[in-house]
């Protein structure tokens, strides 16, 4: 919103209040982020490329990405019903359980690590009744996954849950009032509408994943080349006081949480332009 | 009444389509969320009550417990001032580079907590940048109490000014505007105008931002000297018991962690309502000439979505 220069005069503190902001955030996040950067240039490149290409850390990547494409895969599947029946549907308990989908994010990921490790095992709760199916889910990579499920489970739920709701039932009943039945309605109507939204709760969900810990270690079992994540390697190369593997490790997960911000933003910016056009737009066939 | 009296016929799906989603939507949650939940809790006293309480005394959890809560108290305090300092510059103010400041804050939720971790450990380190001085002047960061402060700084950073930014730039600056120029002076502008209006959106802020702080994990772990009674944090000390095989102790220092959690969900929610019901009211009031609609939906939404939606998007 334009607003005339001279209404921005009269209200005190900007100065003071954007001084503090940068302050705070150059001290506790920009400069040292800068600061795995600059220690991360004065590498060689032979060195870095030597640890960052090594057949553990590809190993490394590739779990980490794999059990964090298929975790937020499946909490794209899982979460547009959740977000579905919390918006749509009316039944018993609908605010506990709405309130319950943020677990995630209040629970330690310590606890739900090793709670998940504990319930996955060959005699937890949920790991007898897999066992004689012949599957073997903690101190395995399907562990990973199932705790990346766990920690990335919200995302996807709550960025739709606002899309479902704005939708206009008028734009359903037009379809319906012109043939389509319901599925076609959901396909051709409605996710278009909400793929944006589903693809930034993948992406975020996605971004949450592939840096996370603590959660993951206590299910994974943590075999080098078999189910070690990347952020598990970084921390055995400082135990093993290899600060130099640590850095060019961490400068390439950091580089992967800068696309996935980015992709995110973009994302939302793309969300953002349709809405700017919305009403016919959104319909179209 | 599953399922509910279908509202719009048109819109309807057919019952056991209904039912089916329902089933498998609550199916999911239960496994993933609400068994491994009854299960923290069912661990911690496996062996009764005796030996709970036993585990939750031991001075080595006690410590623990202590610590937590010095990190939490000593991180919140400046993370509500840089939440509000940073909110009041975005949303009441038009200044070049504001997008990139808005993304800057958003940046630790992308970061690997491991990498937080090390990060700080090549800053202030042995071998760190600042390392030799600190050595040289005999102050401690890493392995230590200052550090662990600090990672969780940076790990909490985004939390208050994420709730505050849509809050403030939907209530718009009017209100503020007339407390000037009725002769209010900035800080009575601020204790009388801003803080009232901001307050529910600053307690949710808080509310997430120390569930973050107490329950962090990987980032601390990194800086942490892993040393007992002292550098342990209640997450490292769960971690600890368990790679010692002591179920019942790490269970129940890990339901301590989960009743936090519970409680943060709970206070989380009625904020939540009283933030509805509070723009609800305001929607309603005739005195209100601003588009208040379209500003209510905006804090509606904030609420209930903006924490999980950590890079959510921006009015």
């Amino acid at each position: 919103m334009p607003v005339p220069h001279y209404r921005q005069q009269l209200l005190p503190g900007f100065r003071l209040a954007l001084g503090c902001a940068l302050v705070y955030l150059s001290l506790i996040v920009v400069l040292p982020l800068t600061g795995l950067a600059i220690k991360a240039s004065q590498l060689s490149l032979a060195e870095f490329w030597q640890t960052a290409s090594g057949e553990r850390a590809l190993a490394s990547y590739r779990v980490t990405f794999g059990a964090s494409l298929l975790a937020a895969t499946i909490n794209c599947f899982f979460g547009l019903i959740v977000a579905w029946i919390l918006v749509r549907y009316s039944f018993p308990g609908k605010r506990l359980i709405d309130a319950l989908v943020d677990l995630p994010f209040a629970l330690p990921t310590a606890v739900a690590g090793i709670t998940l490790a504990t319930l996955y095992a060959e005699n937890g709760w949920i790991g007898r009744y897999l066992e004689p199916l012949g599957l073997k889910v903690a101190f395995t990579p399907l562990g990973i996954v199932v705790a990346l499920t766990f920690v990335s489970l919200p995302f996807v739920v709550r960025t739709l849950q606002p899309v479902l709701e704005d939708i206009e039932p008028e734009v359903e009943e037009a379809a319906a009032s012109l043939g389509a039945s319901r599925f076609q309605t959901f396909v051709r109507v409605l996710l278009p509408t909400i793929l944006p939204a589903l693809l930034t709760g993948f992406t975020l969900a996605l971004s949450r994943s592939v840096g996370e810990y603590g959660s993951v270690i206590f299910i994974a079992g943590n075999m080098p080349l078999i189910s070690e994540i990347t952020p598990l390697l970084i921390i055995s190369k400082l135990e093993q006081y290899d600060v130099v593997g640590a850095t060019a490790l961490a400068t390439v997960m950091l580089a992967i949480s800068f696309v996935l911000l980015l992709a995110v933003n973009a994302l939302q910016w793309w969300t953002a332009h349709r809405d700017g056009r919305d009403g016919a737009g959104t319909g179209q066939p | 009444m599953i399922g509910g009296p279908p509202p719009r016929r048109a819109n309807a799906e057919p019952r056991w389509l209904r039912h089916l989603l329902i089933g498998t939507g609550l199916g999911f949650l239960a496994l993933f969320l609400a068994i491994p939940l009854i299960a923290v809790f069912s661990e911690a006293l496996a062996a009764g009550w005796g030996r709970y309480l036993e585990a939750l005394v031991d001075p080595d959890a006690q410590s623990a417990i202590r610590l937590t809560l010095i990190i939490a108290i000593s991180v919140l305090p400046m993370n509500i001032l840089f939440g509000i300092a940073a909110a009041w510059a975005i949303a009441r103010f038009d200044f070049p580079g504001k997008n990139l400041l808005v993304t800057l804050i958003d940046l630790p939720f992308a970061v690997s907590p491991v990498v937080v971790g090390l990060v700080f450990l090549l800053i202030f380190g042995a071998q760190g940048i600042f390392g030799p001085w600190l050595a040289a002047n005999d102050i401690k960061v890493v392995f230590a109490l200052p550090g662990m402060i600090i990672v969780t700084m940076f790990i909490t950073a985004p939390f208050v000014a994420r709730e505050l930014i849509p809050l403030m730039q939907a209530q718009g600056r009017e209100e503020e505007e007339a407390a000037l120029s009725l002769g209010a002076s900035g800080w009575q502008m601020f204790r009388r105008v801003t803080l009232p209006n901001i307050r529910w959106g600053l307690l949710y802020g808080v509310i997430l931002a120390n569930a973050r702080a107490m329950g962090e994990f990987g980032a601390v772990s990194v800086v942490s000297g892993h040393i007992r009674g002292q550098t342990n944090t209640l997450p490292l000390h769960v971690e600890i018991l368990y790679n010692e095989y002591n179920a019942i102790g790490a269970f129940a220092s890990a339901s301590v962690l989960a009743l936090l959690a519970v409680v943060t969900l709970i206070a989380k929610t009625a904020v939540e309502w009283r933030i509805r019901r509070e723009t609800r009211v305001l929607s309603e009031s005739p005195a209100q000439e601003r588009p208040v609609a379209s500003a209510s939906r905006d804090m509606g939404a904030s609420a209930g979505s903006l924490r999980s939606n950590p890079s959510g998007e921006w009015p």
